[in-house]
């Protein structure tokens, strides 16, 4: 399967389009999610799960993360969507509206049972959970090490807002601490934290306020729902030309005091310590994962 | 049978049409010969009038007869109301097969030029596309005599050649005087540059402008001197205004497009040719408009400033004069009323002879001096050759327009497209009608990659140029997989051996020809 370690952006494509589903593919995004949720109405989703199937299996885009979101835990679609989802194949499945971690092991169990009936390797499918209620932010740390499938944890900003009797903010306070909270979960499970949508697709400054707030907590990518989004949010979470010239200084001088046998290292007047060195790495990794050519002897 | 140097098999004639076979982009040598004209000396007399009652009047005095060829300019675009009343005036007259012979044939309905073919009124076409109802006709068969299809560089050749010679111009014109000064950039109808007319009024043996603004003598600015002109007719209406600008592009919201533009603007920036004085010619397709405005962001980003933008211009290419991105815009067409009245305002934005932009055989040539040419096609091949004028099922869509000349002259030429649209692939093994010689096409840009010419002249410098960045190469081969692996591969079209349209190069060799269908 084509994998990516970049996250930065992941794209939903409604089911029921199959041009929107084939362009997708040719966007920027790191991540595609064809989707058998919100955007399919009721009366289409077995043409979405028929379509959504064939896209994954037989048109699959090359070097992209794929992943289906298949309905609601308690749907009556879900058994039918997680037949065809698994032996479409993707890298993940995204479940919606995750709440308890019970609701995670169910599922785990389900795709195992799919899975080893159609002959795939049981576990092979990730899982990423949408965090989109108050109940799914208490429980987010047991969600997120409920099973070794979880590759994710995205905050679905919307339906959480809602579920607090809260307003909704281009600031983005009322979604404050579910942020930090997944963060926190998704960090505590060595998993990959995933910012919620900014839906108002013409604003784009806001858009840009919203990204930096995002990376500055530390998210590692966010949910888009337009392509016309991705490439700002690719920029954001990529590591710009300062930073990735810090982090090879950051090395450098590791590099250096190691040959020099000096117990401390010290750059621009001040320590180098070791949270400064695993954070010049990641910049790198990150780096060189978006295709950005890293000199030097990372 | 003959087959050209692109391998596409013609025949040796064509009716009385004698097929010269395409060698290559610069294999015609220049020719020494002195242009042809049909212009008369002429001699008017103080107190003379040129201006006459009506068009049948200029038609009688014009000396139009059976078999004769009548010129007109495209730049009233799907507006033009001239064509349709000079071709009824003269069908009243009991005028016969004529060569109509425009610049390019627009999309009119009342009347529809099929009407004229069907009633012997034309019985010969010679323009740059053709499409809608008339080229249903054409490739359905109904038209005798093939049609010739010419560039807008190759017309102006072909002219200058002799190979055809225009008796009667009928030059439309938003403003003119009683002595025949006019122009395209002033009044109700404006429709900015009539680059296209110039060699048509150097050359025609008879000249009439027509006009539904006769302005008091001298029509200030003028396009067209008083010197070539024979005589003024004025008319109720040359145009509508609404469908002058009707296609003129508005900058689109489509991200695949917005895509492909971003990634054409992301090539030309990655190259050494974008730097001060570089130059440059985007076109009006949605693509082209994008491209154009992110062009302008990456200009102002790196602080680089062009001489001049060429060809057909679209409001975007003003805005960016304006601003004092772009020095000089050399216009031989005008995509809408913003561009059109530019003309007339700014001393930068200058009306251009056709030929000054596009004929490669001439002394000029602005396209000879185009770092930076930006093209759309219907599909392009594994060889790069590009069609733009036929569709998928074989139907007339385009017209040639400038797009071989551009390529031929540009030197970064960019072929920028879908790699799909809707469920036929844009990409393909072979182009159903070649349009523009794959040599002369340096990149191919769509949503799934772009890919690099290796036959371009230009191949190593882009290559270096593009390896330097993270954009995304791909080879021609693997953007046809992709496409066809979306849509499957069509059936071919099948048609008959029967010749209904002489696809012409540059240099007035046959670069293709289009068949009639199979019914």
């Amino acid at each position: 399967m084509a994998k990516t370690d970049l996250m930065r952006t992941s794209m939903y494509v409604g089911g029921t389009s199959p041009s929107k589903m084939i362009q997708a593919g040719f966007y920027n995004e790191d991540c595609i999610v064809y989707d058998l949720e919100d955007s399919v109405s009721v009366g289409e989703k077995d043409a979405a799960r028929f379509l959504v199937y064939n896209a994954v299996r037989y048109q699959r885009p090359k070097d992209k993360y794929v992943l289906i979101r298949v309905n609601g835990i308690y749907s009556d679609e879900l058994a039918e969507d997680l037949e065809a989802a698994v032996r479409a194949r993707p890298d993940a499945i995204r479940i919606p509206k995750v709440e308890y971690a019970d609701e995670v092991r169910r599922i785990d169990r389900k795709i195992a049972e799919i899975e080893a009936a159609a002959g795939l390797p049981v576990g092979g499918i990730e899982l990423w959970c949408n965090i989109e209620s108050y109940l799914g932010v208490l429980h987010a740390q047991e969600i997120a090490t409920a099973s070794p499938r979880i590759a994710a944890l995205a905050l679905g900003a919307e339906d959480f807002t809602a579920s607090m009797m809260a307003q909704r903010t281009k600031a983005g306070w009322e979604i404050f601490y579910a942020r930090n909270a997944i963060l926190m979960a998704c960090r505590a499970a060595g998993i990959s934290a995933q910012d919620a949508v900014f839906s108002d697709l013409n604003d784009e400054e806001g858009l840009r306020e919203d990204l930096q707030m995002a990376r500055s907590l530390g998210f590692d990518g966010k949910t888009c729902v337009h392509p016309r989004q991705i490439d700002a949010v690719n920029r954001c979470f990529t590591p710009s030309e300062k930073e990735i010239h810090q982090a090879q200084r950051v090395l450098q001088a590791l590099q250096d005091a190691e040959r020099a046998h000096t117990g401390v290292c010290t750059l621009d007047g001040g320590m180098v310590d070791k949270p400064m060195e695993l954070r010049a790495r990641s910049v790198l990794a990150k780096a060189q994962a978006a295709g950005i050519k890293v000199g030097g002897d990372e | 049978m003959l087959v050209n140097s692109l391998g596409r098999e013609l025949p040796e004639r064509i009716g009385d049409y004698i097929v010269r076979p395409y060698t290559g982009p610069d294999a015609a040598p220049p020719s020494d010969a002195p242009v042809v004209t049909r212009r008369t000396a002429g001699h008017l007399l103080p107190g003379q009038s040129k201006l006459l009652p009506d068009l049948t009047a200029a038609i009688l005095a014009a000396g139009l007869k059976d078999g004769m060829t009548i010129s007109f300019h495209h730049s009233f675009r799907e507006g033009d109301k001239i064509v349709g009343q000079v071709l009824t005036a003269i069908r009243a007259l009991g005028i016969r097969h004529l060569r109509f012979a425009p610049s390019a044939v627009v999309n009119i309905s009342e009347p529809s030029i099929v009407d004229f073919v069907r009633d012997g009124t034309i019985d010969r076409i010679e323009a740059s596309g053709i499409r809608g109802q008339l080229g249903d006709a054409v490739i359905a068969g109904e038209l005798e005599q093939p049609v010739i299809l010419r560039t807008h560089g190759a017309r102006p050749r072909a002219i200058e050649a002799g190979e055809l010679q225009i008796d009667v111009a009928f030059i439309g014109a938003s403003a003119a005087d009683d002595y025949g000064n006019c122009t395209g950039c002033i009044g109700p109808n404006a429709c900015g540059a009539l680059g296209y007319s110039f060699v048509d009024a150097h050359h025609a043996r008879c000249v009439v402008v027509i006009t539904d603004n006769l302005v008091d003598y001298p029509c200030v600015p003028a396009s067209i001197s008083q010197q070539y002109v024979d005589y003024v007719v004025k008319v109720d209406q040359i145009g509508d205004p609404e469908m002058i600008g009707k296609g003129a592009a508005r900058l689109t919201r489509k991200p695949r497009d917005l895509m492909i533009a971003e990634r054409t603007v992301d090539l030309i920036a990655a190259s050494r040719l974008f730097r001060d004085g570089f130059s440059f010619q985007t076109g009006a397709s949605a693509i082209a408009i994008a491209a154009t405005k992110y062009l302008a962001d990456r200009m102002r980003a790196r602080g680089v400033k062009a001489s001049f933008a060429l060809g057909g211009i679209p409001a975007a290419i003003i805005d960016m004069y304006d601003e004092g991105l772009v020095r000089a815009v050399e216009c031989s067409q005008s995509f809408d009323a913003v561009a059109a009245r530019a003309i007339a305002d700014r001393p930068g934005v200058v009306e251009i002879d056709n030929a000054d932009y596009a004929n490669a055989y001439t002394k000029g040539g602005f396209l000879n001096r185009e770092d930076f040419g930006v093209l759309g096609a219907l599909e392009v091949d594994v060889d790069f050759n590009v069609n733009i004028l036929t569709g998928s099922s074989g139907q007339m869509l385009g017209g040639l327009g400038g797009g071989p000349d551009v390529a031929g002259g540009a030197q970064i030429s960019i072929v920028a497209l879908p790699i799909i649209r809707g469920r036929t692939p844009s990409v393909v093994r072979r182009v159903f009608t070649l349009c523009t010689p794959g040599e002369t096409v340096a990149a191919v840009v769509t949503d799934a990659g772009i890919a690099l010419n290796p036959k371009h002249k230009n191949y190593e410098m882009l290559r270096e140029d593009l390896e330097k960045t993270n954009l995304k190469l791909v080879t021609i081969e693997e953007l046809r997989r992709i496409a066809e692996a979306l849509t499957g591969v069509p059936k071919p079209i099948e048609t008959t051996d029967r010749v209904v349209c002489i696809v012409e190069y540059r240099d007035g060799s046959v670069i293709d020809v289009i068949r009639e269908l199979k019914k």
